[in-house]
């Protein structure tokens, strides 16, 4: 399978790298809410104009589906070979 | 003369030539045939309609809008890229088929009347399983007989409904039905089943991930892609539609999570993405149905890209389990860009193809004060992200590697999902092309402050989440299994149930025989019991006697015959 020569020292096979890339997007999340106080929002419904309301819900959003889906997979998985 | 033809004709009957065909000379056909389509489309104008008359009833066969022009565009663009991606194959049987199902979808979408609806909705059907079959496995065959089964069976109820529908108003044209009788509601469960509602979307699931690496390519393209022009065209403005839709954005995206095998993920996701569009029906205004116009022209774009990539995968290491990848950025980095680019489309980042679509029908859904709808879309946005934008380029690119080291795909590969690519960008950075294309006229600016940092916060929040549950272990991990769905019914239970029953029914044949024999038996041991010698007949009879009873009974007879 080696058809292709491993290079050595990819930055992201790096220790450290994806330590900086988390702090990347930490930093650049918190910028985006804060960036919320210093422009208008034009926003449907009055909650959604709340500052950081699309950050809460997207990131409470994906932390329920994950855990329903847990328990889900609790009911519904199977072993691969279940319909075989 | 080439205005006479249908749209999509052209590959129907160009498909039938491929196989004359060889090498360069065939490879050149197959590209031209989707050119040659594409460029008499462009010529068609709108408003255009070709009508004959058979028997007593009046067919449109070709009628072109706005509408079905969209639509039209889209689906020669992914037949070309289609095209593309499956020359390295040495197969004949999958590039008619494909070429055909390809036409058949397209002159699905100019037909003007129903009857000419039904015939093109089955050729697609006929036609795509042999997509599924030609990976020639056990596997794929039962899969695509599922697939089949079903896929006709809408076909059943579309011809169904059209005679009813005929029988009520005299009329076979294709034009707004919505839910008004028996017949229109066998229409629209028809439809209902190709555009997988919940409950009837099982077939996706469970027939597009056993397809072969090209042929999952073809079937993301078209069946569902129609049925959403058709719900569009007949029920626009349904309002069940709305809450249906949203369900669909919803619950997919539960099993996208769990699911291991990467091109179900991306079946499930596809199912959520018809959600979006059938909200944008439902609402049935002219801003939320040209939200589902352009949703269905990106869509169509960014899901190609994802299959290629994943089919790619496939192809060069011969799996797209999450359980079993891991780490291929190290040797398919322009595989790996491109799915990141299909993934950012499919997430809706600003600059990206579903930014620009999408929120047509979010948009739409708000203003038209649609507030659960307008939430369950905005979960289903970031949820969508969750497992389409990042476990799927995650788990199959980088993750843990899985030591699996490969060759970059095929150029024919590279060439096609360059090429959509292209589309998921350029439509998102100038969204008045597809806006100009879209058939109610545009007067909207996705490209607001508030909105790219409001999509932006929910898009990056997620990605925060999905850090946060791998850090803490809460995120579940790529598992060898697979998940029971709606077609569990019909793989588990009804076999079951029928096998049960046909036990049940052997053991009642076998103790009503058993109960037969030992009646008979127990008849014979009674005529037995008088009839041989113990028995009173049974006895011998002494002669005196015998010519006693002989003389009575002429006595009996003398007495009868003077009465």
């Amino acid at each position: 399978m080696n058809e292709i020569e491993e290079k050595e020292d990819r930055w992201l096979d790096r220790p450290g790298t994806v330590g900086k890339i988390i702090w990347g997007l930490g930093l650049l999340s918190v910028l985006l809410v804060l960036s919320e106080f210093f422009f208008d929002r034009h926003a449907h419904y009055s909650w959604e104009a709340i500052p950081g309301f699309n950050a809460f819900f997207g990131f409470v959003s994906c932390v329920l589906l994950v855990l329903a889906a847990k328990v889900l997979r609790k009911i519904l998985m199977r072993d691969e070979d279940y319909y075989d | 003369m080439i205005e006479s033809i249908p749209p999509g004709m052209l590959l129907v009957l160009g498909a039938l030539l491929v196989p004359l065909l060889k090498g360069r000379a065939q490879q050149a056909f197959l590209l031209l045939l989707p050119v040659l389509g594409f460029t008499q489309l462009v010529m068609l104008p709108n408003g255009f309609t070709s009508s004959l008359t058979v028997f007593d009833y009046r067919l449109t066969p070709i009628r072109v809008d706005e509408l079905s022009k969209v639509f039209g565009y889209v689906f020669y663009l992914a037949a070309f890229l289609s095209v593309i991606y499956s020359l390295h194959i040495r197969d004949n049987i999958q590039y008619v088929s494909g070429l055909m199902y390809a036409g058949g979808a397209i002159a699905a979408v100019f037909a003007g009347d129903l009857i000419t609806l039904f015939v093109f909705w089955e050729l697609t059907a006929i036609t795509s399983v042999f997509q599924i079959w030609a990976r020639r496995t056990e596997r794929s065959y039962r899969a695509g007989l599922r697939y089949l089964i079903i896929q006709v069976g809408s076909g059943v109820l579309l011809l169904a409904g059209t005679i009813l529908y005929f029988a009520d108003t005299g009329a076979l044209d294709f034009g707004i039905l919505g839910l008004q009788s028996t017949g229109t509601t066998l229409i629209f469960l028809a439809f209902g089943i190709k555009a997988a509602f919940p409950l009837l979307h099982s077939w996706l699931e469970d027939a597009y991930p056993e397809a072969t690496v090209t042929g999952t390519v073809f079937l993301s393209a078209f069946t569902t892609k129609l049925a959403i022009y058709a719900l569009a065209r007949g029920f626009a403005g349904t309002e069940i539609l709305i809450p249906l839709g949203a369900l669909m954005t919803a619950f997919p995206i539960f099993y996208a999570v769990i699911e291991n095998d990467l091109r179900r993920v991306l079946a499930y996701s596809l199912n959520n993405q018809l959600g979006f569009m059938v909200v944008g029906i439902g609402i049935g205004t002219e801003m939320s149905l040209n939200g589902t116009a352009a949703h269905a022209f990106s869509h169509v774009l960014y899901k190609g890209l994802l299959f290629m990539s994943m089919g790619a995968v496939l192809y060069r290491t011969g799996t797209v389990k999450g359980s079993e990848l891991g780490g291929l950025y190290k040797s398919m980095p322009w595989t790996t860009a491109f799915c990141i680019i299909g993934a950012a489309s499919i997430s809706a980042f600003p600059l990206f193809s579903g930014f620009i679509s999408k929120s047509l029908i979010l948009s739409a859904a708000a203003d038209n004060h649609y507030t659960l709808t307008f939430l369950v879309l905005l979960f289903a946005s970031a949820g969508v992200f969750h497992h389409s934008g990042i476990k799927i380029p995650y788990f199959a690119f980088y993750a843990h590697d899985s030591g699996i080291r490969c060759k970059e795909a095929p150029l024919n590969m590279l060439i096609a999902m360059g090429g959509a690519a292209f589309f998921c960008i350029a439509l998102g950075v100038s969204p008045d092309f597809l806006y100009s294309l879209l058939p109610y006229p545009v007067e909207y600016d996705p490209y607001t402050t508030s909105h790219v940092v409001g999509q932006l916060q929910l898009l990056l929040f997620s990605a925060v989440a999905f850090v946060f549950l791998q850090k803490t272990g809460l995120y579940p991990p790529e598992l060898r299994s697979l998940n029971i769905d709606v077609d569990w019914i019909y793989r588990k239970a009804l076999p079951a149930c029928f096998r049960s029953g046909q036990a049940a029914w052997a053991r009642i044949r076998l103790a009503s025989g058993r109960f037969t024999v030992a009646s008979i038996e127990a008849s014979l041991r009674h005529v037995r019991g008088h009839h041989e010698p113990p028995g009173v007949l049974g006895e011998p009879w002494s002669i005196g006697v015998a010519a006693l009873w002989a003389a009575i009974l002429l006595v009996a007879y003398l007495a009868l015959a003077y009465l």
